[in-house]
């Protein structure tokens, strides 16, 4: 998770305003404020998590992403982060969008349904994974649109976006992806993490 | 209610020009304060009273004895604290605590106001209030808190005076009085004017008052100030002190007979004219309107930290309204935070005790009273 904050962490550049979209108890937010000069803001559905963030001093509102993106004019802010909760949306191609709008940039990490522990658990038990970070049942998770890096990267050329930077993620181990090792880290990276911008 | 000795009031010597266009001058603002001012002055609060409220915020109400309309936000160690903070909270002009009002006396007819006193506007409510800033020596508050009507004064007074506030709590409110809001306080203010004890609101002259006609306007208004669901909990259709109904027009539910209780006992502290000015203050406000159709150019330069919060069982000021004020905010890019705390108290909910919600203002108020130290 550390790792996870650090890599982003880097892809933000001092004194540049950033956008947490659902910031969850604001850990993140935490995180970038104690390690880089920026201001930061959250958007968060459950009231109970706005409320834990509010303690901490954090600005947040609550709020729906998929919904009250919309209130924010373009380009409000240098970076828009969304942290492993893509694939919790009805409709993620439209909050990739918002995102992409209210943002100059946009930062956006996903559990990869590609490792191959989540391929071979669906092979062999023939059962919906269930792992450390998919810790749900299929009737029960929020997680309802997953998707693999190589999705992401596919996703990327359907809506007509950039990806300036893509890195994948497994244990600590950090690397760059490219069209050659897509097939690998698709296969090892536990979360992808991609710079995105507009085309 | 004459000014009691136990009220602190400021003169306010210099004019101030009305919206309705007189200009009133030498005038007093009853006003109380909790707490000490520290040295540098940057601790103090302004508290911005709702409709029916006065400047005695907390503890016992030397006037009518009883504790205080916020006694269970504002005191030592609560969520205003005033072991930290000090807290100052003014009757608003128009009201009946002190500051000047329709029951004072017009100084060229010898006169009690009544209906001659000018209508009054949220907006000159804040312009008497920023009076006092100057009163204490204070270049800028901490922080303007209000509920409901408080709630508008706090808008009103970031927009009018955007350097004057480090953080901003509107609670429970409205930017632009709905037409359901009008049309509650319209039902009020036609239960005072159609007793016939008002006598066109000189009532004072014969000494009576229209306390039929204002516990009727008080039981309309604190029906929207709950919501059904409370009602129905604390309620339902018990009866009162009987075991089967009389067949008759006394208050059978117990429901009837808190109304009417809350009407009489409100008679005893409020002034019927003073309902009908700053009902109509409420009604008169809209701020968009204000800034012609533009609510985000009311904030436009203000560097204010916004905390905006609503409830969800408020149907009065509901949290859409609330937050159309948060989506013109993060229009400009104006620094706010949001939140909807849970509570089947209805509108009433920020003068209760709602653990969620005074956790929240608290945290709000000591995070950011901490960030206010490490920045200077």
């Amino acid at each position: 998770m550390k790792t996870e904050y650090k890599i982003i962490a880097d892809m933000i550049e001092n004194n540049s305003s950033v956008l947490d979209v659902g910031c969850d108890d604001g850990t993140l937010m935490e995180f970038l404020k104690a390690n880089k000069n920026i201001n930061i803001r959250g958007i968060e559905i459950s009231k109970e998590k706005v409320q834990i963030c509010i303690a901490k001093g954090l600005t947040v509102i609550e709020g729906n992403a998929e919904f009250d993106l919309k209130q924010f004019p373009n380009n409000s802010f240098d970076y828009v982060v969304l942290g492993q909760t893509l694939q919790a949306f009805i409709n993620p191609e439209l909050v990739i969008k918002e995102l992409l709008r209210v943002g100059k940039k946009a930062i956006v990490t996903i559990p990869n349904f590609g490792h191959w522990k989540v391929r071979l658990y669906l092979l062999i038990k023939g059962t919906m994974p269930i792992t450390n970070s998919l810790p749900n049942d299929w009737y029960n998770t929020p997680n309802i649109h997953m998707c693999t890096i190589k999705d992401f990267v596919k996703f990327s050329e359907i809506i007509g976006f950039k990806i300036f930077k893509s890195l994948a993620l497994k244990n600590k181990n950090i690397s760059n992806i490219n069209n050659s090792n897509l097939f690998f880290k698709n296969l090892f990276g536990e979360l992808g993490i991609f710079q995105i911008e507009k085309k | 209610m004459n000014i009691k000795d136990n009220i602190k009031t400021l003169i306010i010597e210099k004019p101030l020009k009305l919206d309705c266009g007189q200009t009133i001058s030498n005038f007093p603002l009853a006003y109380e304060t909790y707490g000490t001012l520290n040295e540098n002055k940057d601790n103090a609060i302004l508290v911005c009273h709702a409709l029916t409220g006065d400047q005695f915020v907390t503890g016992i109400n030397p006037i009518t004895k009883k504790d205080g309309w916020w006694t269970y936000a504002v005191g030592p160690n609560k969520s205003i604290d005033t072991n930290k903070y000090f807290v100052i909270c003014a009757n608003v002009i128009g009201g009946c605590m002190g500051s000047f009002g329709p029951s004072h006396e017009n100084p060229k007819t010898k006169k009690i106001y009544g209906t001659d006193f000018p209508v009054i506007t949220i907006n000159d409510i804040v312009n008497a209030q920023i009076n006092l800033l100057d009163f204490f020596g204070i270049k800028k508050l901490f922080s303007v808190v209000g509920g409901s009507m408080g709630g508008m004064q706090v808008l009103q007074f970031v927009s009018n005076f955007p350097d004057k506030a480090r953080t901003a709590i509107p609670i429970a409110c409205t930017y632009s009085h709905s037409a359901q809001n009008i049309a509650f306080n319209e039902l009020g203010r036609q239960a005072i004017t159609a007793d016939h004890n008002w006598l066109e609101g000189n009532y004072s002259t014969k000494n009576i008052v229209p306390d039929k006609g204002l516990a009727v306007a008080r039981m309309a208004a604190h029906i929207t100030y709950l919501s059904k669901k409370g009602l129905q909990e604390k309620f339902g259709r018990k009866l009162q002190e009987r075991d089967d109904l009389k067949f008759g027009f006394d208050a059978d539910f117990q429901i009837e007979s808190y109304l009417r209780y809350q009407g009489s006992v409100f008679v005893d502290r409020f002034d019927a004219n003073s309902y009908l000015y700053i009902t109509r203050a409420m009604d008169y406000f809209d701020l968009e309107k204000q800034f012609h159709g533009n609510l985000s150019n009311a904030f436009k330069n203000t560097k204010t930290k916004f905390f905006i919060i609503s409830f969800t069982s408020d149907w009065l000021y509901p949290t859409q309204e609330n937050k159309e004020i948060v989506i013109a905010l993060n229009a400009i890019g104006a620094d706010v935070g949001f939140v909807e705390i849970e509570s089947d108290k209805g509108h009433d909910s920020f003068l209760l005790d709602v653990p969620d919600f005074l956790k929240t203002l608290k945290n709000f108020l000591d995070q950011s009273f901490v960030e206010n130290y490490n920045e200077n």
